[in-house]
Formats: structure tokens, sequence, C-alpha cells
């Protein structure tokens, strides 16, 4: 069966300022997810398995076939590939029907075995009654639906995900994640997804890569390179640096996002660079800088965006130094704070939350 | 009709459409092809292509009209071979009138064509190439139809700069009545002879009719088009 094919990269490519220096393997019926910043390379490594860029060196082999091999000057055309390739911002075409955009790459799949019928991914993606409609008329969960399918029904022998969900708020994101589990569990072909929400990556994939400046900094199961199970709810990751032990109590003290937090005994050395990763709900917010509280770690920031999550809760979008914090807070508090775009107030983080497993945690990063 | 217009202002006016439509026609798949690598390709050479596109824009028209009678004349290195190969004559011919205003409408089609490919999502395009699409077929079924109201308002600016081209045609082919007397040429001509004003005057008003209608035609199929590469 010519579908079930595993994929195999290695690739070292000048993008810029950075060095894109990667290699892995995806397995059929498996999830890679390359998980990381914006900026970390993770959308170029896609470009060039798809064939829209040539690598200055690096091989890509589908199976048997070499797609990419520079040096060697073997380049396999992006149309003759055969990858499935979900793109963040859907890019349907806006000429034609929901129905004519699936079916745009079953006629030009010569060969190659159909993954799923189109029946199926019609239900699957509950897109019975937008067939007949212009890609123009659909709200953005629907879009990456039809997306969806449109790269399911291509005859894959890869699926490429580009952050499917990064445009759809919360609730969307929620509606489309049992979905691509679903596509996961029922297709025999590797899939790479792209992302940088945590949640989904430990959801979904199989193995994580760790970006950074192009570089893989961590891989494994998602469990091992996350490091314990994620909260609910959103989280930000900070970058650190351990820049001091207090020997009396344990507590570490962390340069993050300007300023200096405190956590209680982890696996870290002084000067280890970590990632704090911090759950919404854990961010408490007030006015001025709280005093007489329990609370050690308190960052001045500001307000960048306000964003509904249901009736009752909002999330609060902070901007701390030039990393970015999320705040769960009842919409009843907000509302009161009365918080706008712009204003400045602290974030107040329990420290004993940066290192519990169920609501944040300490990553300690290989450097 | 017929009866309101003279024989010869009948004539110019059928030979004025007869040459735009020829030259609109015929010029087109050059000007997609021409438009397309412009927009979308690299290479060495194409500032110079650009210039060469834009020449008849801007030199005199009646210097272009020189260059095609000493290339595409009797004489001409490319007139002499056209005629001995297939019997294809430019020169004194409706044909060469054709020719010129075909390249003079080129660079107006061209320009539009172009402004119109370079406006189409390149990430449409890599979608489509994902999905199987060859070049070719990237370009049939995503690339023009998108581009399709710029096409079609390229058309448009190359037939009206067909029906009014008159300084390259004169110098081309003359301005021979039946054969190469173009509605701007038979205006000039009448306005020489005496009493010859009335048969300007009316073929003046059949070129303002013309423009017209070809304006109103050029804004429905644009509309159209628009539509459709909007949804719904």
């Amino acid at each position: 069966m010519t579908n079930a094919a595993g994929l195999s990269v290695d690739l070292n490519h000048q993008l810029g300022a950075i060095t894109l220096r990667v290699a892995f393997d995806v397995p059929p019926g498996t999830v890679t997810a390359l998980f990381g910043q914006s900026g970390a390379g993770k959308t170029s490594i896609l470009k060039v398995i798809a064939g829209l860029t040539t690598p200055d060196e690096g091989r890509v082999v589908s199976g048997e076939d070499v797609w990419t091999q520079q040096p060697g000057n073997r380049f396999v055309p992006a149309h003759a590939r055969g990858v499935g390739y979900v793109f963040q911002d859907a890019r349907l075409f806006p000429h034609r029907s929901v129905a004519a955009n699936l079916r745009y790459g079953d006629r030009n799949a010569k060969g190659r075995q159909p993954l799923v019928r189109f029946d199926d991914v019609v239900a699957l993606l509950g897109l019975g009654d937008l067939l007949k409609r212009r890609p123009a008329g659909l709200s953005g969960g629907e879009r990456q639906r039809v997306a969806l399918g449109r790269a399911l029904l291509s005859h894959p022998r890869v699926l490429l995900m580009d952050e499917p969900l990064a445009a759809l708020d919360g609730a969307r994101k929620a509606a489309i994640l049992p979905l691509i589990e679903r596509i996961r569990d029922s297709v025999a072909v590797p899939i790479l997804y792209v992302s940088h929400d945590p949640q989904e990556v430990a959801r979904l994939a199989t193995n994580v890569l760790v970006l950074e400046d192009g570089k893989v900094l961590n891989e494994g199961p998602p469990l091992a390179v996350l490091g314990g199970p994620v909260a609910d709810g959103p989280v930000a990751t900070l970058p650190g640096k351990v820049v001091g032990k207090n020997t009396v109590d344990g507590l570490f003290e962390i340069s993050a996002a300007g300023t200096r937090l405190y956590a209680p005994a982890f696996q870290a050395a002084l000067g280890d660079e970590v990632t704090l990763t911090i759950a919404a709900r854990d961010v408490m917010l007030a006015l001025t800088r709280p005093s007489g509280l329990s609370a050690l770690n308190q960052l001045e920031v500001t307000v960048k965006d306000i964003t509904p999550v249901d009736a009752a809760r909002v999330d609060v979008v902070l901007s701390a130094g030039n990393a970015t914090l999320l705040s769960r807070i009842t919409r009843r508090s907000a509302d009161q704070l009365i918080l706008r775009p712009g204003q400045t107030v602290f974030a107040v983080i329990k420290s004993v939350a940066l290192a519990d497993g169920k609501s944040g945690h300490l990553q300690v990063m290989d450097v | 009709m017929a009866d309101w217009l003279g024989p010869q202002e009948w004539q110019a006016v059928a030979l004025s459409l007869q040459v735009a439509v020829v030259a609109t026609l015929v010029s087109l798949p050059l000007g997609l092809y021409v438009a397309y690598v412009l927009a979308r390709r690299d290479f060495w050479g194409h500032a110079a292509l650009n210039i060469l596109v834009h020449l008849p824009l801007v030199l005199p028209p009646v210097v272009t009209g020189y260059l095609l009678l000493l290339s595409f004349g009797r004489q001409g290195l490319i007139g002499s071979f056209l005629d001995r190969a297939f019997g294809l004559v430019f020169a004194f011919n409706w044909t060469g009138a054709a020719l010129a205003a075909g390249i003079m409408g080129f660079p107006l089609m061209v320009r539009a064509i172009r402004l119109a490919i370079e406006a189409v999502d390149p990430g449409l395009e890599e979608a489509a190439s994902t999905l199987g699409a060859s070049r070719l077929k990237v370009l049939a079924t995503v690339t023009l139809p998108l581009a399709l109201p710029g096409i079609v308002a390229g058309m448009v600016l190359a037939f009206a700069k067909a029906m009014g081209e008159f300084g390259a045609t004169i110098t081309f082919v003359s301005n021979i009545p039946g054969s190469t007397q173009t509605v701007p040429s038979a205006i000039y001509a009448f306005l020489q002879v005496p009493g010859g004003e009335a048969s300007a005057v009316r073929l003046v008003w059949v070129s303002i009719a013309v423009s017209v209608a070809a304006l109103l035609v050029s804004e429905l199929l644009a509309r159209r088009a628009m539509k459709r590469v909007q949804g719904q």
C-alpha cells in the first residue's frame, strides 16, 4: 500500500539569520508535532517537505521515493509529491464552491490511492450544508474544516498541518481538535503538526520536536517533553534563566520577562535556561502593586487584549517585557477593574504554581 | 444606418472594427504570457523585456510606424520572409493596420493583466500545487480565473487603443480607402478636402458611440468576473 509510507527528513538550510538544522522520521499513522515560538523555522520545514522551497542541503524521503536531495539536484515538484497541506490561513479558492474546493486535488492525483472517501469526509467534518457555498461566506472555523477536508481528499501520502487552529477562538478550536484526533486515528499516513500551543500538542502528538532558532532543543513523547500534564485552559510560556538559589528555603530565583520570579525546588542548576509554563488560571490581576499578599511573584504588565471565553470568563492577554502572559478571570472581575488595552496592571502568580505539575510547570531545556 | 453613413465612411468603420478585434484577439495570448512572466518570474532580461513592452507607449507613434515599415515592409527583413514563407503581406494591407494597432495597444494590455496577476495571492497558487496541479493547471484554474477582471480591462484598453490608433498606422500602411483607411485616418482625410467636414463629424459620432459601448461592456464583464472571483 503506497499510502502507508513513512517520512524521513534531514535538513540544513540557511533562513535569513537562523540556520535550520533538523533530522527526524515520521512513521505512518503517527503525529509528529513541531513545537516552538514563531520564527523557529517550523513552517519552513513544512515548505521544504511540500516541495515549495529547495533547501541548501538536505533529504526528504517518503517511503521509497526521494523527493528532495541536495546536493544531488533531485527535486520532485510539489504537484507530483502528494502532500495534504493544511495552511494556517486555509487558502481556499475564492472563485470555487466548497464542493469544488474539496474535489480540486482529487482530479490531479494520478496513481495515488485515495485516503478517504468524499462522503466520509463530508460527514466527519460536517460539511454537508456548506457544499454549494463560496468560501467568502464561511466563518473561520468552517473554512479550516473545508481546508482539512480538501487536504484529506487530495490522496496524500503525508499530511502537513501548519497551525490549523491558530486563527480560531477557544470554542472553535475545541470543536475542531477532536476532528483532527479522529483523522489521526483513521488514516495511515505520517502527519506533521505545527503548533505553539502545548495543549494541542499534548493532545495530538505521538512525538514532539521542540524547535528554537532552527534547532531541535528537545525531542520525545509529549508528556516527557512538555513535562507533565498540561493545565486546563490556555497556558503561556516564558523563557527564563536560573540566576539564584536560596540555600535555606530552596527557592529558585529566575530571571524572566524582565523581572525576577521565584519558584520552589525543581530540577535545574544555576545558569540553566528554562521555560516557565504558566496556566492562565494561575494568574491574578491587580490594579496596584499588592502588599500583604503571600504570592511572591508580582509582575508589572500591560494589557494587550481581552478575549471572551464564555459568558462568565475572559482571557486577558498581557505583555510582560517581550513575553506574553495570559490571565483567565471572570468577566465580572474584568468589568470591576475596568480593564482596557494599554493599561498597566500587576500580574500575581503563586510561586507554587510554577512548580505544580497540574497547573503550571517548569521545564529545563538542554542548552 | 447604412444610409446615414456614406460608403467610404461605412468602409472605414467596418475596417476599424475588424482591425481592432483582430489586433486585440491575436495579441491576447502573447499579452497573457508576457504579463505572467513579468509578474511571476525572475529572470535575466526581466527589465529589458519590461522596457521593450512599454516602448510603443512612450515612442512617438510615427517612429513606431516607421520601424514597422522598415522591418515588416516588403523589403524589410521580417516582412519579406513572411511574404515568401506564408504569403502574409503587412505593407499597405489591413493586416498591417492590425499589426500596428496591436503593437500600440500591447503595453496597455500587458500592464492591466500584469497588475491583476500580481494581485492574485501566491499562497493560493502554492495551495493548488500541493493539491497536485501542474504549473499550467495552476495558471488555468487559479491564476487566470482570479485575474479575469484585469484581463477584461486589458482587452478593452487594447481594443480602444486599436480603434483610435493613427500615427503608427498611417506611417506604416498609409491611408487607402477600403484597405487601410481606419476611422481616425478617414476623419483626417475628410478634414483635408473641402466639404468633407460633415463626413468627419459623422465618424466622430461613431467613434464616441463605439468607445462608450466598449466601456459599458467591459464594466459589465468586469463586474460579473469580480462577483465570481469574490464569491456570491
